[in-house]
């Protein structure tokens, strides 16, 4: 059925000539060719290249990290979003502009940024020394960055939706008796969780593929403070592009999968409120 | 204001308000605030000193041409993919859909990496262009592709919702006045998704300057030829020549300061609109 939603509406075919085209040439052909490279490999070659125990220790820093980082902006994303939305305060329009700044902010600026802060030197850095914590050139330091990469996603989701929060239910909620701590607990959280469940996905997916805000902080040292998509970087720099383009497999099938738990909450929502 | 039993007690309020600042302050104000402090440094001559600099005026030179190639392809192609995806339905349009967003689930690195395995000397077509003289990796055109792979999703993001919550009646009435495709989008579909198709192109535009993973994989790092200003901030900065550095990361950042102030004011000025709207 190639019926359109309206015929009358001219432009059907070439600007979806022209998407076709962009998106087959642009994302689609690449990404084949990604596949097809590391089909190449024998299961054994694939296994040695994609899980050797220096890779390994690489995707384990990335997924942990990636799901502290994600974890720790679950609640501090809340947070900031109710006091975006609930409360009003000198400067709060500045700050809610500043939350998308992991957004435009380029990540390699980003990157040395934290690094100068973090670092034994920094203001941070020497800060937390003195208490014995060390964060810059320690897994610590790749969570911090992928905390400020992250972020965003988690405000920007639940935002609109404590935005649009109908009043009455928690109205009802206190009328019958509830105190403002089970009125968050039994209704607010309910509603906004599906959103929560979004932005958390969204910021850990990020986490897993961000390079250039992690790189500088990390200090790469092999088997401790690598990242996995470092990984691929140091295998292209040998010119070992088979090895590269295992690596990169399992980390886009991870990355597949966490799209469909991002679609899947989404719906959820959409099910559960009748809406986006 | 909301009534005493729906409003938290005040300290409860000014503890959440203070965390809020203190988590805003420590992960996005202060690593801001770092860029500027160590941009300057050494004092305003050598911020203006290292951007002087022949190889970082090159690289902002190369930024600024990698942006001009590539926004304006993204902006005809989100164009014309919101155009297909929001206002008629055909079979395979969620994965259609789903094949546009996928750059933002991709690591930027895998971005670089699948045109290596394209364009690269191992790569499929390398041996050809090899025979050709064809440079794509480690030149130019690699920049390009690697760029315009992860600024893909950029527009049409944000006006297939725009696009879609607009409804096709406006454009089937001027289809029945007897006006063409082109003016149709112009006078019709345009005026009202404009501000989304500007704050689109805005972020199209920060990402394809400041892209640094992506780039890194395929721009081989020739100093002053194939270095961009975000892959110039690392040389700099493994160099431990940390005031150059610094100066090249703070034109970065105010472009990103730029971006957010711009978004600010479209933003203001489209709920200034909606409001309009909602009076009339």
């Amino acid at each position: 059925m190639a019926a359109a939603k309206s015929r009358v509406i001219p432009g059907f075919a070439p600007t979806l000539g022209v998407t076709l085209f962009a998106v087959s040439l642009i994302v689609l052909v690449p990404i084949i060719a990604l596949f097809v490279r590391a089909a190449g490999l024998s299961p054994a070659q694939f296994a040695a290249e994609a899980f050797s125990p220096r890779v390994w220790a690489a995707y384990r820093l990335s997924f942990g990290g990636a799901l502290a980082a994600a974890c720790f902006n679950a609640v501090a994303g809340l947070v900031v979003a109710w006091v975006l939305v609930r409360y009003d305060f000198p400067l709060r329009r500045l700050l809610d502009a500043l939350v998308d700044l992991p957004f435009a902010l380029p990540t390699a600026v980003a990157g040395v940024a934290l690094t100068a802060l973090y670092a034994p030197t920094g203001p941070l850095g020497g800060l937390l020394l003195s208490v014995g914590i060390k964060i810059a050139f320690t897994p610590a330091g790749v969570v911090v960055a992928m905390i400020f990469i992250g972020l965003p996603f988690v405000v920007r989701t639940v935002q609109p939706v404590l935005q649009d929060l109908a009043v009455e239910h928690e109205e009802a909620a206190a009328s019958l008796g509830a105190n403002r701590l089970q009125v968050f607990r039994l209704v607010i959280l309910p509603a906004i969780l599906p959103a929560l469940v979004t932005g958390f996905a969204l910021a850990f997916s990020r986490g897993l593929g961000e390079y250039g805000s992690v790189i500088f902080i990390a200090g790469n040292m092999p088997g401790l403070t690598e990242i996995a998509p470092l990984m691929i970087v140091t295998k292209l720099e040998q010119y070992d592009y088979a090895g590269a383009a295992a690596i990169a497999t399992v980390m886009l099938l991870t990355a597949f999968v966490l799209l469909l738990v991002i679609n899947g909450a989404q719906k959820w929502r959409q099910l559960r409120f009748g809406r986006a | 204001m909301r009534s005493a039993p729906l409003r938290e007690a005040t300290p409860v309020r000014l503890a959440l308000i203070a965390l809020a600042l203190l988590l805003l302050g420590l992960f996005l104000l202060a690593p801001l605030v770092v860029v500027f402090g160590e941009a300057f440094k050494a004092g305003i001559d050598a911020y203006f000193a290292a951007l002087g600099d022949e190889d970082t005026l090159s690289s902002i030179r190369l930024t600024l041409a990698v942006a001009v190639c590539t926004v304006p392809i993204n902006l005809l192609v989100g164009v014309a993919a919101a155009w297909c995806v929001a206002k008629f339905d055909f079979p395979g349009k969620t994965l259609l859909t789903t094949l546009i967003d996928l750059p933002f689930s991709v690591s930027p690195v895998i971005a670089g990496l699948v045109y290596v395995l394209m364009f690269g000397l191992q790569g499929w077509l390398g041996p050809y262009l090899h025979a050709h003289h064809i440079k794509v990796i480690f030149a130019l055109p690699g920049i390009l592709l690697a760029t315009l792979f992860v600024t893909f999703p950029f527009v049409a993001r944000e006006l297939i919702p725009l696009m879609e919550e607009q409804g096709t009646e406006e454009e089937e009435a001027a289809v029945v006045l007897g006006a063409g495709g082109w003016q149709i989008f112009r006078h019709v579909t345009l005026p009202n998704v404009k501000w989304g198709l500007l704050y689109g192109v805005l972020l199209c535009n920060a990402r394809a300057m400041g892209e640094f993973g992506a780039v890194s994989v395929v721009s081989g790092h020739i100093r002053g030829r194939t270095t961009t200003m975000p892959l110039q901030v690392e040389i700099l900065y493994d160099e431990y020549n940390f005031v150059a550095a610094f100066a090249v990361a703070s034109v970065l950042a105010l472009l990103a300061l730029v971006t957010l102030a711009v978004k600010s004011f479209f933003e203001w000025r489209y709920a200034r609109e909606l409001a309009a709207d909602g009076r009339a």
